[in-house]
């Protein structure tokens, strides 16, 4: 539904948001962010097994939930709302996402299930360093080897790629097309270490590959659709994140400023004030338009006027400007407690910051945005 | 004062550190120097360690000093706003006291201004000073003093009348802050530095005779605090970083600028470092993209038209013209640019921006302009403080209605904090 919620989305919604003020909490989120995993194994455990969080969009022949992209969207808004440290975006949105579309049935038979009861944490390792998520530019190769592959290259900014057991890591065929593999973690020839982010609620990763031994997931021609639609998919899940916590800055913003007082009046009143605020709404709900939009194209495409490709970008791209600017406008709106590190804005800001590039710039959205438009 | 060319001085300022410059002097022995000679300040008075040069000779008394790589005095941080609140307001036995040290770096200082409750609206400080014993005995709080934490002397804003209107019931204080009723605590910002604190008075002691300017003449003295800090935020500016010169001078300096000037290490990045655009997009391989260029391009040429405006206002300055709130132009592009420039740099940082530290190819220098740019809109007077002076005081449209200045202090509504 794209310009609206059913009853049982909105339910789970109400259920994911009481269960993250409840669990996940910003002192929780603090010190979570300070440890070395980098989120709460319990409170992982308890979304997946007893939310479903993990499974939401997996099939049910493999051990998921069945649901659509809007319902893994919903939960990426509410993560993102309450800047939930965990491995849901990238083992359940991520690599799930890579798994079910490139895999075999019997490939998806052995590796989903686990992923979908959180149990197993996977890391989808794609992006390259300094050229990012463009699959044009990947130089990571795969060469055959006893009809088992091999991998060779350097993959970076893998989200929650040191928490993961299982890797699907994207790489050059022989003949030029792109592969999508899975290995395990401690693989032989796959070296990994953490990468310094600029938020510390989002855990990265650097892996080099050195002859590590894979499987092919699906067939050589699987990889290029399959790496496009996980893409658009994370692309959708990740405008939702944005939303979510935009509009939670935005809320948080209001709330500050309905409370201090300056030259005798609330700084509320200043019409200077008022005006940021709606411009603030505004832009949120925009953005919000455009994530839902973009979820709906991603679980039916004949409903929508674009295609995903087209409405995902646009949606990356509106989600990750507005983000920015809303936390920008939250940090000046607090004054100079903004500016600390006690302050809990500058937490969201630095999700804002990283989530501008993660997954490629808005200009790179826009662009892809217009490749793919339906004029 | 004389008849005298830019050629003139230029020719003086060299064959005087002919003379004298010697690396291998001491920095506060050079700087002393400095003093004597009159061309440490050189648009300062005569009588106050300058030569009574116009103000536009100053930069070029610089310029040669660079040129010879000569070390100059002390000019980064809160001593320069103490220099010219002092100059300004201070009595004989205040420039006496405070001139020297601040010029020679032995002395530093901090602004006690801003407080929980007050911060946009200073003039709302409820810090008090009550005179009680033939001294002055201060209580309450302040908040975000930059350097308070290794400040020797603070320049205090505290209420000494309550029942007076808000701005008359100020006095400006020259404080101690090596003293038992005065306790620091400092406070982590967002980009992991930690430069500014809290400050909290018990009963601290201020004499007499270091109130600057009269009873209840607070505000005034600190509009020209405030006039100074704008105007030098109008990213002009230059940071010390220290030059790696060898000699024992350099060698102090550099010393002082990994100690006391610690807090202003991120102070470049917070300007959005406009200079290191196009070496950065080379770098990262997207010189050629044009929307990388069109950031660029735009962030460009905010950077340099803020800069000729404010040279603009300086030159105007020099002129002889008299100052006015004309600084809170230059802030507020300032904090344009920063934001530009930030923006500028995420996208040439692509997928890299995610990455702080060693990490992010650069050492962590854009990391760190990423989330210190917040920091110049708000400190020294946020942008919305700043527009309101620009259209109220240089466009002269009517001012907000006030209901703070009507009665007495004490019956201003206000923040419960503290
Ligand atoms: C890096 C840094 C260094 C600093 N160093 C010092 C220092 O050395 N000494 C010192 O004394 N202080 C210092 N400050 C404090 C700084 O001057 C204040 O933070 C600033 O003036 C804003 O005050 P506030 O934080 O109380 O915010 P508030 O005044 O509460 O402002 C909150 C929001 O309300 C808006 N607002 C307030 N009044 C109005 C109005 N009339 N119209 C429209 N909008 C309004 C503000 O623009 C802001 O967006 C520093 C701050 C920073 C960030």
């Amino acid at each position: 539904m794209k310009f609206s919620f059913s009853e049982e989305q909105t339910e789970f919604r109400n259920m994911l948001r009481r269960f993250l003020n409840d669990r996940s909490p910003t002192t929780e989120v603090r010190r979570v962010m300070e440890t070395e995993s980098g989120y709460d194994a319990e409170v992982w455990r308890m979304m997946a097994e007893e939310l479903g969080v993990a499974a939401i969009h997996i099939p049910e022949a493999y051990g998921g939930a069945g649901f659509g992209v809007s319902e893994l969207a919903i939960a990426a808004e509410e993560a993102g709302r309450a800047l939930l440290p965990s491995p849901f975006f990238g083992s359940t949105v991520m690599a799930a996402t890579a798994i079910a579309e490139a895999g075999t049935d019997a490939q998806k038979q052995a590796l989903l299930p686990g992923i979908a009861s959180g149990g197993t944490i996977a890391a989808l390792a794609a992006a390259e360093p300094g050229t990012g998520w463009n699959a044009d530019a990947f130089t990571a190769t795969a060469r055959p080897d006893n009809g088992s592959w091999r991998l060779a290259g350097r993959k970076s900014y893998v989200l929650d790629g040191m928490a993961a057991s299982l890797v699907v890591a994207a790489a050059r065929l022989p003949d030029g097309g792109l592969g999508l593999f899975s290995l395990p973690a401690d693989s032989a020839g796959l070296a990994r270490r953490p990468l310094q982010s600029m938020d510390p609620t989002r855990r990265l990763a650097q892996m080099d590959f050195d002859g590590a031994p894979a499987d092919l997931l699906g067939g050589p021609e699987a990889g290029a659709p399959a790496w496009a639609r996980t893409l658009d998919v994370a692309a959708v899940c990740l405008a939702g994140e944005m939303v979510g916590g935009a509009e939670r800055l935005r809320e948080d913003a209001l709330e500050y400023v309905s409370m201090r007082m300056q030259f005798g009046r609330s700084i509320a009143s200043f019409q200077v004030t008022k005006h940021k605020a709606a411009d603030m709404l505004l832009e949120v709900e925009l953005a919000k338009a455009a994530a839902y939009y973009a979820a709906a194209a991603a679980d039916d495409d004949d409903e929508v006027d674009q295609p995903l490709p087209a409405l995902a970008s646009l949606a990356k791209a509106t989600a990750s400007d507005t983000y920015m600017q809303t936390a920008i406008h939250a940090v000046q709106m607090h004054g100079g407690i903004g500016f600390t590190h006690d302050n809990d804005t500058q937490l969201w800001f630095k999700r804002a910051k990283a989530s501008e590039a993660f997954l490629g710039t808005a200009a790179d959205h826009r662009e892809r945005m217009l490749q793919h438009w339906n004029a | 004062m004389t008849d005298f060319t830019e050629d003139d001085i230029r020719a003086q300022v060299r064959a005087w550190l002919t003379d004298n410059w010697d690396p291998e002097r001491g920095l506060v022995e050079w700087r002393n120097m400095l003093i004597e000679s009159g061309w440490g300040v050189p648009h300062w008075p005569e009588e106050w360690h300058g030569r009574g040069l116009p103000v536009g000779m100053a930069p070029v008394v610089e310029e040669e000093f660079d040129k010879g790589g000569a070390v100059g005095v002390a000019k980064m941080g809160i001593r320069t706003l103490a220099a010219a609140t002092i100059l300004e307001h201070g009595t004989d036995l205040h420039k006496q006291r405070f001139l020297r040290g601040i010029l020679t770096g032995e002395e530093t200082w901090c602004q006690l201004f801003s407080e929980p409750g007050s911060g946009s609206d200073l003039a709302g400080a409820v810090t008090r000073a009550d005179f009680q014993g033939g001294k002055w005995v201060i209580n309450g709080q302040k908040v975000w003093n930059t350097s308070a934490h290794h400040a020797d002397f603070g320049l205090l804003l505290a209420r000494t009348d309550w029942d007076a209107v808000k701005h008359q019931g100020l006095s400006y204080f020259l404080l101690d802050m090596r003293q038992p009723g005065v306790e620091v605590h400092q406070l982590r910002q967002m980009n992991g530095h930690a430069s500014f604190n809290q400050v909290f008075f018990t009963d601290a002691v201020v004499e007499p005779e270091y109130q600057i300017g009269g009873l209840g003449e607070g505000w005034k003295v600190a509009t020209t605090t405030l006039m100074h800090e704008r105007r030098g935020a109008d990213g002009v500016r230059r940071y010390a970083t220290g030059s790696d010169r060898p000699g024992r001078i350099y060698e102090e300096e550099r010393a002082e600028v990994a100690t006391v000037m610690a807090p202003y290490v991120w102070y470049p990045q917070r300007t959005g470092r406009a200079d290191l655009l196009i070496e950065r997009a080379k770098a990262a391989g997207r010189w050629d993209d044009p929307a990388v260029r069109q950031e660029v391009a735009k962030a460009l040429t905010l950077a340099r038209t803020a800069e000729w405006t404010a040279r603009r206002a300086r030159e105007a300055q020099q002129l002889g013209l008299p100052q006015g709130p004309e600084g809170s132009i230059g802030k507020l592009a300032a904090s344009i640019v920063a934001r530009a420039c930030a923006r500028a740099h995420t996208m040439i940082a692509g997928p890299d921006a995610m990455l702080t530290g060693e990490d992010d190819g650069t050492g962590g220098v854009v990391a760190e302009i990423l989330v210190s740019t917040p920091a110049i809109s708000i400190a020294g007077g946020t942008d919305e403080i700043q527009r309101n002076i620009i259209s109220e005081r240089i466009l002269s449209m009517p001012k907000e209605a006030r209901h703070d200045t009507d009665r007495p202090f004490r019956d201003v509504p206000r923040n419960q904090v503290g």
